[in-house]
C-alpha cells in the first residue's frame, strides 16, 4: 500500500520555463518517478509540454541523478531539468 | 562556486605553493564572436556542490592526487571571463593530466549546470553535445551517472 507523502519538484533551464514555475509542492502517491511524471503532467498544459519528451528530461531524487523508474518511497525532493551543460 | 569572477592565475600561483611534481590546469572562458552578448549559467543550489565535492573526491582516490579543485561560476558572464577552472596537482604528470580530464568530462554532464546564451532580446538554452555524454564511457563507474 502506499500512503501519500508531500514532495517538493523543482523545474531547471526549459523545463521550468515551460512549466512556468521553479517549484511546487505536491501530495502524491506515486510509487515511482515515471509515476509522479504522469500526475504532474495533468497539472497544466505547461506542465504537459515540459515533461512531454522524456529523452530530453533528466532527474535528481533528492539531489542525486536517478532513472525514471526510480522508487520515490521517503523521496523529499524530486528535479527535473534538461541534460546539463557545465564546464 | 559562486557568482563571483575569479583570477585564474592567482588559483594556479596557490597550487604551485603546494609541493607536487605536476600540477595541471584547465581554465574555461566564454567564447566571443557570434554576437554574443552574454553567457547565462543556472544551477541547481545544493546538488551542485554536493555532486562537485563527491567527483573532486572521486578523482582524488582514483589518480592518488596530492590535491583538487574545481571552481564553476554561475551567474551572467560576458565574453572573454573565466567560467570554471579545474586543478590537479600529483606527484606525476600522467596522473594529473588524468585527473583534470576526468573532472572536466563529469562536469560537462554531470554536474547541474544549464548555459543559456544572450543574443540582444534573443536567449537560446545550449543543448548537450552527445560527444560530452560519450567523454563519460572512458571512466568506468562515475558514481550517481546512471545511463540517461
Amino acid at each position: 500500500m502506499m500512503t501519500a507523502s508531500t514532495i517538493d519538484v523543482l523545474y531547471f533551464a526549459w523545463l521550468r520555463e515551460r512549466a512556468g514555475l521553479a517549484r511546487e509542492r505536491v501530495e502524491t502517491g506515486a510509487p515511482t518517478v515515471a509515476a509522479l511524471i504522469e500526475e504532474l503532467r495533468g497539472r497544466s498544459e505547461g506542465h504537459a509540454l515540459a515533461l512531454s519528451d522524456l529523452r530530453a528530461v533528466r532527474v535528481a531524487v533528492d539531489q542525486r541523478l536517478a532513472p525514471l523508474d526510480a522508487p520515490l518511497a521517503g523521496a523529499r525532493e524530486v528535479a527535473f531539468f534538461p541534460p546539463m551543460t557545465g564546464g | 562556486m559562486g557568482p563571483e569572477a575569479f583570477e585564474p592565475g592567482a588559483e594556479l600561483a596557490a597550487f604551485l605553493a603546494g609541493d607536487a611534481g605536476a600540477v595541471v590546469s584547465f581554465t574555461g572562458v566564454v567564447r566571443g564572436g557570434g554576437g554574443l552578448d552574454a553567457l547565462e549559467i543556472e544551477h541547481y543550489p545544493g546538488m551542485t556542490e554536493a555532486a562537485i565535492a563527491a567527483m573532486v573526491a572521486e578523482a582524488r582516490a582514483r589518480f592518488a592526487l596530492t590535491a583538487a579543485r574545481v571552481i564553476h561560476r554561475h551567474g551572467v558572464l560576458a565574453p572573454g571571463e573565466p567560467i570554471m577552472m579545474v586543478l590537479a596537482a600529483a606527484p606525476h604528470r600522467r596522473a594529473a593530466f588524468e585527473a583534470a580530464e576526468f573532472l572536466m568530462d563529469w562536469l560537462k554532464s554531470r554536474a547541474p549546470f544549464w548555459k543559456r546564451e544572450r543574443r540582444g532580446a534573443e536567449a537560446t538554452w545550449v543543448e548537450a553535445r552527445d560527444d560530452d555524454e560519450a567523454a563519460l564511457g572512458r571512466w568506468a563507474d562515475v558514481d550517481g551517472a546512471p545511463a540517461p
